[in-house]
């Protein structure tokens, strides 16, 4: 992307119909550490690639918990993302307030779509440069949503953003016809992250199978041997 | 007083209705309705109110409707001032259009709008203007019975049955002998004439002209107005006034 002279203002068309000031939004959003959803028919998952600034710093923070059903994952301006959350806390809980019932999950990306939607048709403002995953639970199920600095939102089954997310996407794509298969949102300490982590790395590794017979066990570790050099690596696209 | 039109200010509040009257004109009820009965039973809620509307202790108003439903799931009944009741009305209405204009598959039960009528009383109670009304509110929402109360000064609680005004004293009693679980149709609305029976012999505000209605996970159906079977001729009816004359 080239600087060009439609690209000062938010609220200047270019002659191809492109919001420049919008799609360079989106772009800060691209260079962002990625954060990734999937879902299933019961449950959301996020998780998101924290960077610390220095050795020193500590790492920031890019998921939150907007409400006993609904968290969501940011990459971009993280300023810009915390405020949103603010902004998703507030509704979620107003609405409870109002209601006794939790704002679903499709209500309250509309929310913030708008609201970002405003940002891309006041010449005094500009877009915010935070792309975000909204995982929730309601009536109708398990959600996952993506919400732009354009002010568009899609609802997806798997995604991931920020940079190298193409390699998350993917590797997700081949995938998400398995993932169909409330419980509340809560952030997993790291120990428990790490121990996941381990369970996956199996590259090089016998695949213990205590629960089959011995003469049984060389074959299906046999096949486990094979399998991961497919299933376990994905592509990598830097 | 000095102050704008619906205002009333706080230290001025020491007790007693026409106090509160005399400070906004809308602090006192005109035209009233009585008692209404809710009950949950096997298939949802059954609920019952007479159509009167009393001018105080005039009877003037026999054809009132005072239960009506509310989006899919819900079903409102209210006794009190029924100018305030149609204003209430009014704003369900709003909430249950901005809710259809959604469209996404979600709506609000009866939980949510017994909670969203909850607000509203409490608020307009703390600003010294009540809704001069006691609602009732009931439905059904996937399989899930809900029956609720709210009154004018943001009381709210739910409750297998419950019961505005007189209903309260005569028919809560009954209700908590006869009532259990998984009544049926029939044996619901027997429960509930037989209450409506006593407010009428005993309420004098009542009239003998009620409605029944019924919410299930297929809808709201409102009976016809109809009247209940009364019987006068017990012998203490009789001469009244004997055994009256002289002092005390």
């Amino acid at each position: 992307m080239f600087r060009n002279q439609y690209d000062t203002d938010v609220t200047t068309w270019s002659p191809q119909g492109r919001l420049f000031q919008v799609e360079y939004a989106m772009e800060a959003v691209k260079q962002g550490s990625a954060a990734i959803g999937l879902r299933s028919k019961t449950h959301v998952v996020l998780a998101s690639v924290n960077k610390a600034q220095s050795e020193l710093s500590s790492h920031q923070k890019k998921i939150f918990k907007v409400d006993h059903h609904i968290g969501v994952a940011i990459a971009g301006l993280t300023a810009d993302g915390r405020v949103l959350s603010r902004y998703m806390r507030s509704e979620c809980i107003n609405y409870s307030y109002t209601y006794e019932s939790p704002l679903p999950v499709g209500r309250l990306v509309v929310q913030l779509a708008d609201k970002a939607q405003v940002c891309t048709q006041r010449s005094w403002k500009r877009p915010y440069g935070v792309g975000l995953l909204v995982a929730g639970l309601d009536e109708s199920g398990a959600h996952l949503y993506y919400n732009c600095p354009s002010g568009n939102y899609f609802e997806y089954q798997a995604f991931a953003i920020g940079s190298r997310s193409q390699a998350a996407k993917t590797y997700m794509e081949r995938r998400f016809e398995g993932f169909g298969v409330g419980e509340e949102f809560h952030i997993l300490d790291n120990e428990t992250v790490q121990g996941l982590i381990d369970a996956f790395e199996i590259v090089g590794e016998e695949t213990p199978a205590p629960e089959e017979a011995a003469p049984a066990a060389d074959e299906p570790a046999a096949a486990d041997q094979g399998a991961p050099a497919d299933e376990g690596a994905a592509p990598m696209d830097i | 007083m000095g102050t704008s039109k619906n205002s009333a200010y706080a230290y001025q509040i020491v007790g007693g209705w026409d106090r509160l009257a005399s400070l906004n004109t809308w602090g006192y009820p005109y035209v009233t309705g009585t008692s209404v009965i809710g009950i949950k039973y096997k298939d949802g809620i059954l609920m019952t109110a007479d159509m009167g509307g009393s001018y105080g202790s005039t009877l003037r108003y026999k054809s009132v409707e005072r239960m009506k439903p509310v989006g899919k799931h819900s079903l409102l009944g209210a006794s009190g001032e029924i100018s305030d009741f149609q204003e209430i009305l009014s704003y369900l209405d709003e909430l249950i259009l901005y809710d259809n204009m959604w469209d996404d598959g979600n709506s609000l039960g009866p939980k949510e709008v017994h909670n969203y009528l909850t607000r509203v009383m409490y608020n307009r109670r703390n600003k010294f203007n009540p809704l001069w009304n006691s609602l009732v509110l009931g439905g059904i929402k996937n399989g899930q019975k809900y029956l609720g109360t709210v009154n004018m000064i943001g009381v709210h609680f739910e409750d297998n049955h419950v019961a505005t005004g007189f209903g309260n004293h005569l028919a809560r009693p009954i209700l908590r002998d006869e009532w259990h679980e998984n009544l049926s149709f029939e044996e619901g609305v027997k429960l509930l004439e037989k209450c409506m029976r006593v407010l009428l012999y005993r309420d004098r505000s009542a009239v003998n002209k009620l409605q029944i209605a019924k919410i299930t996970e297929e809808g709201v159906t409102l009976s016809k107005p109809y009247a209940l079977k009364t019987f006068w001729q017990f012998s203490a009816f009789q001469n009244p006034t004997v055994g009256a004359e002289g002092s005390w």
